[in-house]
């Protein structure tokens, strides 16, 4: 009950400048400020990433493995998203940077997307044997699926149980291997992340026992060591090479890659955190009807927009888009025809794509007893009326009803509000000394000392 | 717990508001996924029927320990017949309403699935009342 969940996000104390940033715009409420630090609240945050954005002073960091875990193994396989080549100058060919790759000590480099024609085929055939649960949405966003397991309960049911594209790559790719006689303990399957949500889902994935992936490596590390070693050879300047993916997989994880290609009924895609939250509510209501198939993404751009990709987003989609316009103006004898499965790879997928049960984890509820739920709820809008509604995050927390839930739960103290507080002086129930000493319980002495703040904030 | 609610005629981007926020409330109160998709139809039907066919209405939710009280009254048309507003595919909803997507004809018996306990009395050339209770079903205590 009391599990508390990993995240790949972490607050680095030391840097926080306690801005409060990451709090206002979590889409959870995850984020309070105490002793003028930003504290997670773990079992609400969804590593969407959004805090991470925002921080002005890079105190929020994404953890990763330490990339010379790669020579643990003899086999050293990357793991390779579309989106990583979208990062380069469209001058810079897919070879060189695969070529980059095997200098910096991998053996085989293998694109995520290999796997999405015939995920896209489980998915059609998903669909049409679950039309009772419409509209079914797509597990491929880590972020969105813990989204709905927090803040939408009664949608978990419709989330699609098949495994994300890096998952069926990941099985495939250990499968072939073995099949060459290349021991699995010597094989070491390192992904080339985009995101926070997807390092969570390696280490603490939803619906499974655990990942085959290895260790993850995060996309803007592996882009500045890949463009040092291309940027110190000669360009070629040959005419583009044809990527080795079929036009559905490239775009697969840019926004409208699924729901493109998902042509039963409506399919609909949203994209960015906050546009999905706003549509999930509206559904939850039974207000939108009639949609078959929903592509959810955490990101703007989709994973184009991923906080470790280096890149514009905007500019990384129209890279991704141009060279699948290249690809379909080949005859089809020179086009990819996508990496085939054989009848037997296929079939031993179908067997292991499915994820098991994906639970509801609440954090709307007060309490798991309704009648000792009822008393706190009573509260919280008894309290909610005492307070500005002015949601300025004096207090530590996001808004007026996020510190009247706080107060409830015994997180928190009613005097943190600086409108009660000013009250409650009027009518000398409170004395100076006292609200600013929980000022600075909140914020700590550097923001309520004449000294300390002549020294400047330092970023 | 009571909650207050006024709804008006003709205002379909604010049908919703109600539901929305009775969604949340047992969401608080960790009722069980299911009872809280059901009371949230039936309201959202009832809603929009007040949004759809009268001037103006008020909704009164009773939140208690075990179920969930709702009452809306509305100041309109009426129902003459309400056996037949109760059939499938009966509706007389304009033309304008179903454009937007309203006014199928499935309201009155998409609330009677999914509430357990619906009374509806009207008064043709003033308006309509409905009642609709929803019970929680009794959770697993926690063994902690």
């Amino acid at each position: 009950m009391n599990k508390v969940f990993y995240h790949a996000l972490k607050f680095r104390e030391d840097l926080c400048i306690g801005c409060s940033h990451c709090m206002n715009v979590c889409p959870t409420e995850a984020v309070r400020v105490w002793h003028g630090k930003a504290q997670l609240h773990a079992n609400r945050c969804i590593d969407c990433g959004e805090c991470y954005r925002v921080c002005p002073v890079g105190a929020i960091t994404v953890e990763q493995d330490d990339f010379d875990n790669i020579y643990h193994y003899t086999t050293r396989i990357a793991l390779l998203p579309s989106v990583f080549t979208g990062q380069f100058p469209a001058s810079i060919q897919p070879s060189e940077i695969r070529q980059a790759l095997f200098e910096l000590g991998f053996t085989h480099v293998v694109e995520v997307e290999e796997g999405v024609e015939f995920l896209s085929e489980q998915i059609l055939k998903y669909i049409s044997e679950h039309s009772d649960r419409k509209p079914l949405i797509s597990s491929f966003c880590p972020a969105i699926v813990r989204l709905i397991q927090v803040k939408f309960p009664t949608l978990v049911d419709h989330i699609i149980r098949l495994k994300a594209p890096v998952d069926v790559t990941a099985l495939h790719t250990i499968n072939s291997i073995k099949e060459k006689g290349i021991p699995s303990e010597q094989t070491g399957l390192f992904y080339i992340t985009p995101c926070a949500a997807k390092i969570a889902a390696v280490r603490e994935p939803v619906g499974e026992q655990q990942s085959l992936i290895t260790g993850v490596i995060n996309m803007n590390y592996l882009y500045n060591r890949v463009w040092k070693i291309i940027s110190k050879q000669k360009r070629q300047g040959n005419r583009p090479e044809p990527c080795a993916l079929t036009t559905k997989s490239l775009c697969w994880s840019l926004t409208h890659g699924e729901s493109d290609h998902v042509k039963i009924g409506k399919s609909l895609a949203i994209d960015e955190i906050n546009n999905v939250i706003e549509f999930l509510e509206k559904l939850e209501n039974d207000e939108i009807k009639g949609i078959d198939f929903l592509e959810l993404r955490a990101c703007d751009e989709s994973c184009a927009g991923g906080i470790l990709c280096p890149g514009n987003r905007f500019l990384t989609a129209s890279k991704m888009r141009e060279a699948v316009l290249r690809q379909e103006s080949l005859s089809p004898s020179e086009r990819v025809n996508g990496m085939l499965f054989t009848p037997e790879q296929t079939a031993f997928l179908q067997q292991h794509v499915h994820l098991g049960a994906i639970h509801p984890r609440s954090i709307m509820k007060l309490d798991d007893n309704v009648a000792e739920a009822m008393v706190k709820m009573k509260r919280i809008y008894e309290l909610r009326r005492l307070l500005p509604q002015v949601d300025c995050g004096i207090c530590g927390a996001p808004t007026c009803s996020a510190l009247s839930e706080d107060v409830v739960q015994g997180q928190a103290d009613i005097r943190q509000c600086i409108f009660v507080q000013r009250i409650m002086e009027q009518n000398e129930k409170l004395d100076t000394a006292e609200s600013v000493r929980i000022m600075r319980e909140i914020w700590s002495n550097s923001k309520l000392d004449k000294n300390s703040l002549k020294e400047g904030t330092k970023f | 717990m009571f909650f207050e609610y006024s709804i008006e005629g003709g205002n379909f981007a604010q049908a919703g508001s109600t539901s929305s926020q009775v969604k949340k409330n047992l969401k608080q109160l960790n009722v069980d996924g299911s009872v809280i998709k059901r009371t949230v139809v039936a309201l959202y039907e009832a809603e929009v029927n007040i949004v759809a066919h009268a001037f103006r209405g008020t909704i009164i939710v009773e939140i208690m320990e075990d179920k969930i009280h709702i009452l809306l009254n509305d100041e309109g048309p009426g129902i003459p017949d309400i056996g037949k507003a109760m059939e499938i595919g009966f509706s007389t909803a304009s033309p304008e309403v179903r454009e937007m997507g309203f006014g199928a004809g499935m309201g009155l018996s998409n609330m009677k699935n999914n509430s357990d306990e619906l009374h509806i009395s009207s008064k043709v050339g003033q308006g309509t009342r409905v009642e609709i209770t929803n019970y929680f079903q009794a959770k697993p205590v926690s063994l902690q």
